[in-house]
């Protein structure tokens, strides 16, 4: 095979990290900013498993196995390094932690590009007695006074693909949603393939975002209900939509925030649904994870919750193009 | 024949995308909030030479393409093909077409060296080295005195290729010329 501009795993010369000192010392004072955030405001730092029994069934997250040995009294065999610590954090909620926050490594099988690493750090926390409204205030504190940036915009997703992408994501038929895909895809089995959803993501992702959070960050709110796993859903002006919201900066998605659903046969009947789709993409069904379910049942507080990828706001606080100039090490030197 | 996933796809691989051989330029993983991944990838179509832009779902596989690069000497032209053999000792002998040779048949001079990219075992373009050495067969007088002034002035090489020189240079001397630029880069000193 012929070697290509950039470096192969063969070469002997990429021991080194692709940070610079300076940039792995803005990683540093990051983290000291996170922390000092929080503790001003009363929420409790945690940790829960990097490697748990079960993963997440998401269709459009591919978790990566990792067995370990059985120890006395449990059997081993299958687990999963986490794609979020959401689960477990939620387990905490359900026991009393009340507000939390964690800062951890987590990893999502296959994803690498200009902005992602299989394996990033995130940041998450919950709110409880927060909704979603309260808590963007509070992702916009977080972010703009570590950035030193203007206070987002919030902009519902409808109007959005209206104006960017010229088509209603709620009214549009498919074909009139292939139609603004074709462009972008060609003729072939792809754009065929495309469901709502698919079209909705590619236009999001190649008309949208590429423009969002220049002048000012955007709070993209109101996502249609198909595209919240995990966030309630209201009515308006008849269509379901999602209490889900997601901060852009500079053309960057940084975070992605629920009110949370805390309803327990809802949630089952999600993990179900995705399972489903696992199956009929040929995927991996994951185990759904009782505890959390056990968890669910006892009863979550009302609350709020967001994961913010640190990488990237590392990438905004530093000007950085890719997302390997903020890591030490990227999966390719890992 | 072997197939890549858009995990694989980085820039220089060949692969083989309605039908034609393409390599690939850029490849860009997108992959929106929680929704579906996508690959963003530029193309060069090495049969047209154009440029595609095309966008696949995370995954999924483009067969590869049987296209290598290989050192060939050139050896003759008959009118119709120009044939070149293999640098290997196995003294295989490939005839390009004028569509293979394109724009390079003006830096062609026999036994020496050029990168032949074979698709399917058959020459689909030929590709001179950066730099070669040719002969002036044609130009102006050379005038004395006149190395200080600038100026320049076509000359025709043994190829056939016409490149701006100095006013210096005279028939018989040989040159070394940038093939990308087409332009003069100094006199060998023999």
């Amino acid at each position: 095979m012929m070697a290509s501009g950039r470096e192969t795993a063969a070469t002997g010369a990429s021991w080194q990290p692709t940070a610079s000192r300076q940039i792995l010392k803005s990683r540093a004072q990051q983290l000291g900013w996170v922390r000092g955030f929080f503790a001003q405001r009363g929420v409790l730092e945690v940790e829960t498993p990097v490697l748990g029994q079960c993963g997440v069934t998401d269709v459009n997250i591919d978790s990566i196995a990792a067995s370990p040995m059985a120890v006395a009294g449990q059997h081993g065999g299958r687990g999963w390094l986490q794609s979020s610590p959401e689960y477990h954090m939620k387990r905490l909620l359900a026991a009393g932690s009340g507000s939390i926050y964690q800062v951890s490594q987590v990893f999502r099988d296959g994803e690498r590009g200009r902005r992602h690493n299989p394996e990033f750090s995130l940041l998450e926390w919950y709110r409880p007695g927060f909704d979603d409204q309260q808590l963007m205030a509070e992702v916009a504190e977080l972010v703009c006074g570590w950035l030193d940036l203007p206070q987002p915009h919030r902009i519902g997703y409808r109007q959005l693909l209206r104006d960017h992408a010229g088509i209603d994501p709620f009214e549009a038929s498919i074909t009139d949603l292939r139609k603004a895909c074709r462009p972008l895809v060609g003729d072939g089995d792809l754009l065929e393939s495309l469901d709502r959803d698919g079209c909705l993501n590619l236009l999001m992702s190649f008309r949208v975002e590429p423009a969002l959070g220049f002048d000012r960050p955007v709070f993209v709110t109101r996502y249609p209900a198909s595209q919240a796993a995990l966030a309630r859903v209201s009515r308006e002006d008849g269509h379901a939509v999602a209490h889900r919201f997601e901060l852009y900066v500079r053309g960057i998605e940084l975070c992605n925030g629920y009110w949370e659903l805390t309803d327990p046969q809802e949630q089952r009947r999600r993990f179900h649904d995705d399972n489903a789709r696992r199956r009929g993409l040929g995927k991996t069904e994951m185990p759904v994870d009782e505890r959390f379910l056990a968890a669910l049942e006892s009863g979550l507080p009302d609350c709020a919750g967001v994961a913010l990828g640190l990488d990237r706001l590392l990438m905004l606080k530093c000007g950085a193009d890719e997302i390997s100039e903020v890591l030490a090490f990227p999966a390719e030197r890992s | 024949m072997a197939s890549y996933s858009t995990n694989e796809f980085r820039g220089g691989l060949k692969v083989l995308l309605d039908g034609d051989p393409c390599i690939i330029l850029e490849n860009e993983f997108v992959k929106p909030g929680k929704g579906q991944a996508f690959n963003r990838v530029k193309l060069r179509n090495l049969m047209t030479n154009r440029q595609w832009e095309r966008t696949f779902k995370s995954g999924e596989s483009l067969e590869a393409a049987d296209v290598i690069d290989q050192d060939m000497e050139y050896l003759y032209n008959d009118g119709e093909f120009w044939y070149f053999m293999k640098t290997d000792g196995s003294f295989e002998q490939f005839p390009a077409d004028e569509k293979a040779v394109g724009d390079t048949v003006k830096w062609l001079k026999e036994q020496d060296v050029y990168t032949v990219t074979l698709y399917n075992g058959a020459p689909l373009i030929v590709t001179p080295p950066n730099f070669v050495e040719l002969e002036v067969v044609e130009t102006d007088p050379g005038m004395k005195g006149d190395t200080a002034q600038g100026g320049s002035k076509p000359a025709t090489l043994s190829t056939g290729a016409v490149v701006n020189v100095p006013l210096f240079i005279t028939i018989g001397e040989v040159l070394k010329v940038d093939t990308r630029s087409g332009e003069y880069v100094g006199r060998v000193k023999n």
